[in-house]
């Protein structure tokens, strides 16, 4: 038997090709019997100008092998094992059939993602941003999209949960667009969205990260005032609740909370930008927030984008004092900042809200930490005034790689 | 001596940036902040509080290079309506414009009907490139009208043109009537402002209204 397979296998020495492609190869699935025929198709292997393919090489007679053969030699193969009763079957008629086939539908998938495929690097408009919403949630398991209530107007307010399992794991909060006008900041939430949902499993930080904790992520928390910016006002930063007694509409959100309330650096006159508003948390989508964080209850961080002024900044706006935890914000502030720095070269000042921007009252990070979430951060993001509210489009990208950079460093020491 | 990061330093800054604005900016030259390198303030009875400032300031149209600057401005105390006192001491040269104003004046005196404009830069930060210097005329206005209205209370950016349209005129002088939205930073206000501007390549900017 041996001599035979030498004899047929040496004929077709000189017939090796050198094969581009793979036309008229087959696979077959060899299954042996015994010791013996393991033995024979060992040999089989060991001729390597048949340029045999072993897919599952020969090991013990309970296992199957499987083996790509050229075209050239797939009549001898079949009539060396056939001449020896080894038994098998053919898993794949013409190899090229299915890789030609795999080639289309990748073209086709890729086609079907470039076409439906979301350009984080512009501005969009609501519906556009609800519906990736939509599709981050569709395409990563772990990320889902939860209502936690909805606006003034009766729009809803989305956020993504990212969650690797467990339940009520420790968590971190992320908002963007409290202050409508501010754009860059709703659209760098969608780009570090999917940079997130893209890179767990391959990113280690990020894949350790929500390995441990869940990941809440509120992209536009003022959807009415977004709307507003689109269809009316640009430059429009409040909510768009009536106020009663008054022509003016629409209250600060972010002098909203229940943080020192109504003191400095907020306005009691409805028709300002920073008004206060009747009474904290009257506003649904500052409220819808409160309840949610509070009926969760394992909030760790709480981290807030706005634009502009390139500030990275920790409690407390409504009073000067400094928090108790000032000695560790400021250093993990610096950190961030430094994460920041490091990818365009754009600085961020950091500091509490009081001492480097003003005294502000009834701000959201002040209610966070006063509410035992310690680790609580505002960014200002870019740009420091030349373009402002209106930054092209163009820096949206880099906006959001290095705000994400600076996010992630607190994120790490808020897992660790 | 006061941390530049911390905001009235940046305020009094925005204040001297202004009126640098004013007196060397063009429709060839834009002129911003690069860094706040120093701060001092000292309070002087009966007059009012001075900060001197070192600043580092770039020509948006050349930022490969930075001049230093030094400031200082004068807040009143009492009298709101008193704009700060501002003096500045530019050291190193700044690109020269004359090319570029010249062409600008041309153009502008060529055209058949008068400029005019709205939204500079759009909703979406663009601006179209034969508007980028009526933009920077518009940081010539602004510095202005943002120096004589600033306090320690106030931090105004320009946020937007509005409005632009050019005035023809029996002189020499290009004329623009602009309406800016000014942001002010610690109300968070936007407030629309009516600013004339006459400008000729030689004699520079200056406010009329």
């Amino acid at each position: 038997a041996n001599m035979k397979l030498i004899f047929i296998f040496s004929a077709l020495l000189g017939a090796a090709l050198c094969l581009e492609t793979f036309v008229g190869h087959q696979v077959l699935r060899i299954k042996t019997k015994n010791e013996e025929e393991v033995k024979q198709l060992q040999l089989l292997e060991s001729l390597e100008h048949l340029e045999l393919d072993f897919w599952i090489s020969p090991s013990a007679p309970a296992l199957p092998v499987d083996v790509r053969i050229p075209a050239v030699s797939v009549q001898s193969v079949k009539a060396f094992l056939e001449s020896q009763g080894i038994e098998y079957s053919i898993l794949i008629e013409d190899l090229q059939d299915v890789l030609d086939k795999e080639k289309q539908e990748m073209a086709e998938s890729a086609q079907r993602q470039r076409s439906s495929s979301f350009d984080f690097g512009t501005y969009h408009t609501l519906d556009d941003i609800n519906e990736e919403l939509d599709h981050l949630a569709s395409e990563y398991s772990f990320v889902e999209k939860i209502q936690i209530g909805q606006s003034y107007e009766q729009r809803p307010l989305y956020v993504l949960k990212f969650s690797t399992g467990g339940s009520g794991r420790p968590a971190i909060w992320l908002d963007a667009g409290i202050h409508s006008r501010e754009w860059v900041t709703q659209a760098s939430a969608l780009w570090i969205a999917n940079k997130i949902a893209s890179d767990y499993g391959t990113d280690a930080s990020i894949t350790s990260l929500l390995d441990r904790m869940d990941l809440f992520l509120l992209p536009v928390s003022n959807p009415d005032g977004f709307v507003y910016t689109h269809t009316s006002n640009r430059m429009w930063r409040k909510t768009r609740s009536k106020i009663p007694g008054s022509v003016c509409i629409g209250v600060d959100p972010n002098r909203n909370w229940d943080a020192g309330f109504g003191g400095p650096g907020a306005s009691d006159k409805p028709c300002s930008d920073s008004y206060h508003g009747p009474s904290a948390n009257s506003e649904v989508e500052v409220k819808s927030v409160v309840d949610f964080i509070k009926s969760h209850g394992n909030f760790k961080a709480f981290l807030t984008l706005h634009s502009y002024s390139q500030l990275l900044m920790y409690p407390y706006g409504y009073k000067c004092t400094r928090p108790d935890d000032y000695a560790e914000l400021e250093s993990l502030g610096r950190a961030a900042a430094n994460s920041i720095r490091s990818l365009y070269g754009t600085t961020f000042q950091v500091g509490t809200i009081c001492k480097t921007i003003y005294q502000a009252s009834g701000g959201s990070i002040d209610w966070s930490y006063d509410n035992g979430i310690k680790y609580s951060f505002a960014f200002e993001l870019r740009d420091t005034g030349r373009y402002g509210f209106l930054l092209p489009a163009s820096q949206i990208i880099p906006a959001a790689q290095e705000t994400w950079l600076g996010l992630k460093r607190i994120m790490e020491h808020v897992r660790d | 001596e006061l941390p530049p990061s911390h905001f009235p330093a940046a305020r009094a800054a925005a204040v001297a940036v202004g009126y640098l604005r004013y007196l060397r900016g063009g429709p060839g030259r834009g002129l911003q902040l690069r860094e706040l390198r120093r701060a001092r303030r000292q309070d002087i009875d009966d007059v009012g509080h001075k900060y001197d400032l070192e600043l580092e300031l770039e020509d948006v149209l050349d930022r490969d290079r930075t001049v230093t600057c030094t400031a200082e401005v004068v807040y009143h105390l009492g009298n709101k309506n008193t704009a700060p006192d501002v003096q500045v001491t530019v050291q190193g040269e700044l690109r020269s414009t004359e090319e570029a104003d010249q062409e600008f004046y041309n153009r502008i005196r060529s055209l058949e009907k008068e400029l005019e404009a709205e939204n500079i830069p759009d909703s979406h930060g663009n601006i179209p490139p034969e508007l980028e210097p009526i933009l920077l005329l518009a940081w010539v206005a602004s510095g202005y009208v943002i120096w004589r209205n600033s306090t320690e209370n106030t931090k105004f950016h320009l946020a937007q043109v509005k409005h632009v349209k050019q005035v023809k005129r029996s002189d020499e002088d290009l004329q623009f009537d602009y309406v800016v939205l000014l942001h002010e930073m610690v109300s968070q206000e936007v407030i629309p402002w009516e600013v004339t501007l006459l400008w000729h390549p030689r004699r520079g900017g200056r406010v009329s209204r």
